[in-house]
């Protein structure tokens, strides 16, 4: 029965010397931080609120890597992120770039808030006009006057 | 004096507007920025045959499908029988492109639901899906006579799809 029992450990143990080994880090750091830099800037496509920087998908995996090659090729940031605009849209952007088609998405917000801003100026300003401006005679300001002081007295 | 009470609800209805049609659109259907330029160079060894290649270049002059899939995927086998139905149509030839698969898993997946493609090109590590911003298999190409992608499909295909939009397409494609 003991002896089941350890072949059995035996037999179990063994799928830990299959397990998958982790991603390999590029050798230097330098890379890594500018592989983080770049990707924390874009959209992992599978799982589309995760960086490409965080996602764990087997794509974003993939283009880890081929931005590891491409950063020990030389290729600036700039570069690298055309590499992936040109495969997979602006979309991978975080940051869109302005262009025509993103002018709404860049101006619209500020154009809404100048909207709401004009809307409630023009409120505010006709609700001024309309309140009735009423002169106070005399004998208004002796009453006025008179409830004043009464209250006053009492407080005192 | 009385619109004015017709605000709120008419602000309301254009916010439902907006949100059924956020709503009923795919998040997961991003626009390739790849319609209308050239297809990307590759060339890879054919699934069935190490030994032989494929490459985009030798179907210039014709319009042709490109079906990116894999035996690991699970609306792959959902779309399937549609791909059978336009391999059968023979409108165009269509190419697979098995993505990050391993062959024989591959191979057994078509000898078993059968092979709707003239042949597949065998992308073991997904460089080439790279090139065509594959993202999510299935994906469909169609590519015209001169290499350019003039229509990309994220997801499986439908009878429907096939019907209203790929085999009208392809009619226009041919003529030009």
């Amino acid at each position: 029965m003991r002896r089941v029992f350890l072949l059995a450990i035996c037999v179990l143990s063994l799928g830990n010397v299959f397990a998958k080994d982790a991603a390999p880090l590029a050798d230097d750091l330098v890379t890594e931080q500018r592989l983080i830099s770049i990707s924390e800037e874009m959209r992992c496509l599978v799982c589309q609120n995760e960086s490409l920087a965080g996602s764990r998908s087997d794509l974003a995996n993939d283009l880890r890597r081929e931005i590891r090659i491409l950063i020990k090729e030389g290729k600036s940031d700039d570069q690298i992120r055309s590499f992936m605009v040109e495969r997979y849209g602006d979309f991978v952007l975080y940051r869109p770039p302005v262009k025509p088609v993103t002018w709404l998405l860049w101006i619209g917000p500020f154009v809404i808030l100048g909207l709401g801003i004009a809307g409630l100026l023009m409120y505010l300003r006709r609700r001024n006009s309309r309140v009735p401006n009423v002169m106070l005679t005399d004998a208004d300001n002796q009453k006025i006057d008179a409830l004043l002081n009464a209250s006053d007295k009492k407080e005192g | 004096m009385k619109a004015k009470f017709l605000i709120p609800l008419i602000l309301f209805i254009g916010l439902v507007v907006f949100l059924a049609i956020g709503l009923n659109r795919d998040p997961h259907e991003v626009p390739s920025p790849l319609i209308n330029k050239s297809a990307p160079a590759f060339e890879l060894s054919q699934l069935a045959d190490a030994n032989k290649t494929f490459s985009p270049t030798s179907m210039k002059g014709q319009v042709w499908i490109l079906n990116v899939w894999a035996s690991w995927c699970v609306a792959c086998r959902e779309e399937h029988p549609v791909l059978v139905e336009l391999a059968k149509s023979q409108m165009a030839p269509v190419i697979g492109l098995d993505y990050k698969d391993k062959r024989e898993d591959a191979l057994a997946m078509l000898a078993k639901q059968g092979n709707p493609y003239i042949l597949s090109a065998f992308d073991g590590n997904g460089r080439v899906g790279i090139d065509y911003g594959v993202y999510g298999v299935p994906e469909t190409y169609i590519i015209d006579q001169v290499g350019v992608i003039r229509f990309k499909h994220i997801g499986p295909l439908t009878m429907d799809l096939l019907n209203q939009k790929i085999y009208p397409l392809l009619n226009e494609l041919k003529k030009s």
